[in-house]
């Protein structure tokens, strides 16, 4: 049965449903237990968004709250998950990653490559993305296209609670290294999930809206600003075509080329930063391999290429929005290519 | 019919989750004279694409509802009348009509499906109507209350209609037992002692068909009249590759191929349609239900199920019916069968045919149910 619950709650049940069914499932964070010096266990914080409130009334020591060192405990995770763990690390903001860069980018991706195929690394890392909450340059950046480029990592962006739940399941059951990537103004979203346990395979883009104009390709938060300005163009005649790549890593590349063969336009729409990311990826790739199906040049809509600014004006500034969006698309759409002037008779 | 001088084309409630549709287009102009079930306009809804007929005789004397407008479950969609209604008189009664609608929403919305528990094992159904007889609809393999979408609400305007799901399907739980034929017909069985259900007129499509058969053949003292649509057991041919992209695809690009084989026009695979049955797929313990199930009704590319002589055997009323065009269980099945069991073949329809011709199929049933 399915009812209406928050993607916050989508992902907590998605730990507690596999930690009940297998028990080498265990969770590692900072604060994921929480209450340090509180009175007693219910006070316990769950983590910095909450999302892990609850489980270690149930699970105990197997949910395991570290120092503030990210380099050793997700290192920690990645030697218990050699040995046959399945560990979910909580790495709360990714602006994080940097401080254990060398653990998860030369270590995690590497192990099955380096030893032959001999050594699995069934590793979840959780960690939170995403503008728009006044978190700050440090607290605020969506790294994604960061593990995406490398090899040996699979990496997930979620943007409903139904997705959040089924993709999160699979990421605990792969065999491989997986970064899971949770927007924070997504937690409070709600939607329809089922009850049960069910996983999501990877590399499956979701078609969240069909249209015939123009494709536009997102993920996590901004596949909602895609919506909103679809509703918005579809009053004025033009027919968006929404996907949502839930993956970066698989990349489901079919999807977006035969959406573009069909519509001809493309307007990609991503939070993170221009430069290397996953904008500019997908436009190289659909210039690569559906360039005859263009009928106008595409268009990235992105932040610019500057920290995320604390000020709120300039923060607001900063994020992609629906104007933007429907401003991008109305380009494309009016776009004519140069044509010879008629000839005289 | 002196009274129907004038009458209103509405939007049809195919299936309980149906609050509203889209008119896609007018397949004919305002003045055309058009008899009683004329497609007049085609209907889009989230699940399916369809079209409404005319419910009399007449004049389409107006298109009420525009193209791409969404109109409610019960809205006019157009005014069928004769040739001498006056325009006024059209008016008035399209203005009523605007202000009848809200009512019977309402009501739609109060259908849920119920579900009882069977030892450990849950199964979901759906009662609508309740009047005499009642009927019972069994689903097919992979299929889910869904499947009588065009079907349930139809019969159920003077019947007690009540929808199924088969044990590993739908919302009912995911323990198929040995997934036998003997084991899905004990848990109707059961499902008709929990309920009450006595002098039961079953229906049945594909995997549903055959357990129609079997229970009516073990307890004939339950059954009174008997239908099988496109029914697995009559014959040894099945797309077995459709059986195991059933049970093996989780993902669209392999699902939708396998989904456009049930219908003879594959335009009514929606992306709803496939979306539902992956999500469907999904649920952990899922695929092991169907595995179990398949195993039981198919090997080596041929059906093992056969329930053509307990057919035959049958005392009450039977029925059988099925698409000419059916790609999973050829329509050449329903050949054969002795005269006292009536068949009935539709044309230009696949598997799906009581979808693909809802309002013919339901014709059917009901001569049969007199």
């Amino acid at each position: 049965m399915s009812r209406v619950i928050t993607f916050r709650q989508a992902i907590s049940e998605a730990l507690d449903l596999e930690m009940a069914r297998d028990p080498s499932v265990i969770l590692i964070g900072e604060d994921i237990v929480g209450g340090q010096g509180a009175d007693g266990e219910m006070d316990a914080w769950g983590g910095v968004f909450g999302v892990t409130k609850g489980l270690y009334v149930k699970y105990g020591d197997r949910v395991i709250d570290t120092p503030i060192s990210e380099s050793a405990f997700v290192g920690a995770a990645i030697g218990a998950a050699t040995a046959g763990e399945r560990p979910v690390v909580e790495l709360m903001f990714n602006d994080f990653l940097g401080v254990c860069f060398d653990q998860i980018f030369n270590q995690a991706a590497k192990f099955r490559y380096m030893f032959g195929g001999k050594v699995q690394t069934p590793l979840v890392i959780r960690t939170i993305i995403g503008s728009g909450m006044r978190a700050a340059a440090q607290h605020s950046q969506s790294l994604y296209s960061i593990f995406t480029h490398v090899p040996g990592l699979k990496c997930v962006v979620p943007s409903t609670p139904y997705d959040a739940k089924g993709l999160l399941t699979e990421a605990i059951r792969d065999n491989d290294p997986v970064i899971f990537c949770e927007h924070k103004g997504l937690y409070e979203m709600e939607g329809d999930v089922p009850e049960e346990s069910y996983s999501i395979p990877f590399g499956e883009a979701e078609v969240v809206r069909d249209g015939d104009d123009i494709s536009i390709v997102t993920l996590a938060e901004m596949v909602h600003v895609a919506m909103r300005a679809s509703e918005q163009l579809a009053k004025e005649g033009i027919d968006c075509e929404v996907i949502d790549l839930r993956t970066t890593s698989p990349l489901d590349e079919d999807t977006i080329l035969e959406s573009v063969e069909s519509t001809g336009r493309l307007v990609v729409l991503d939070e993170a930063n221009p430069r290397c990311g996953m904008a500019a990826d997908i436009s190289a790739l659909v210039a690569q391999k559906a360039f005859a199906a263009l009928r106008a040049p595409i268009q990235m809509v992105t932040a610019p290429h500057t920290p995320v600014p604390f000020s709120a004006v300039l923060e607001d500034l900063y994020k992609p929005n629906a104007d933007r969006v429907t401003a991008a698309v109305r380009q494309v759409v009016e776009y004519q290519a140069w044509q010879a002037p008629a000839s005289k008779d | 019919m002196a009274g129907a001088r004038i009458q209103g084309l509405t939007m049809p409630k195919w299936g309980m989750s149906m609050t509203q549709g889209k008119v896609v287009r007018w397949l004919l102009p305002e003045g055309t004279l058009v008899s009683l079930e004329t497609d007049v306009v085609e209907i889009e809804t989230e699940k399916i694409t369809g079209a409404v007929q005319s419910p009399m005789a007449g004049v389409l004397r107006r298109h009420v509802a525009p193209p791409d407008h969404d109109v409610p479950v019960g809205g006019l969609l157009a005014v069928i009348a004769d040739a001498e209604t006056s325009d006024k008189e059209i008016d008035t009664f399209t203005e009523q009509a605007a202000a009848e609608v809200t009512v019977e929403q309402s009501d739609a919305q109060t259908a849920s499906p119920e579900s009882i528990l069977l030892g450990d094992r849950r199964i979901r159904y759906l009662k609508r109507g309740d009047g005499q007889p009642t009927v019972v609809l069994i689903h097919g393999f992979g299929g889910n209350l869904n499947n009588w979408l065009f079907n349930q609400e139809a019969l159920a305007i003077s019947r007690t209609v009540y929808a199924f799901e088969l044990p590993g399907h739908g919302q009912s739980s995911k323990d198929v037992g040995d997934g036998s034929l003997g084991t899905l017909v004990q848990c109707f069985l059961e499902c008709f002692d929990a309920i009450g259900l006595t002098d039961v007129y079953l229906v049945g499509h594909s995997l549903g068909g055959a357990i129609a058969v079997a229970l009516a053949h073990h307890a004939p003292d339950r059954v009174r009249c008997c239908t099988l649509i496109a029914s697995v057991g009559m014959g040894t041919e099945i797309d077995t590759a459709f059986i195991d992209g059933l049970v093996q695809a989780n993902r669209r690009k392999q699902l939708k191929p396998q989904l456009e084989k049930l219908f003879a026009d594959p335009g009514q695979v929606t992306r709803q349609l496939v979306d539902d049955l992956l999500k469907f797929k999904r649920l952990d313990g899922v695929q092991h239900a169907l595995q179990t199930i398949a195993a039981q009704m198919v090997a080596d590319s041929r059906q093992t199920i056969n329930v053509r002589d307990q057919l035959q055997q049958l005392t009450m009323p039977t029925l059988v019916l099925w698409g000419q065009e059916d790609r999973i269980i050829p329509a050449s099945h329903a050949q054969g069968l002795p005269d006292s069991i009536a068949v009935k073949v539709f044309p230009g329809c696949g598997h799906m045919v009581h979808m693909e011709a809802a309002s013919e199929v339901n014709r059917a049933l009901e001569e049969h149910f007199k």
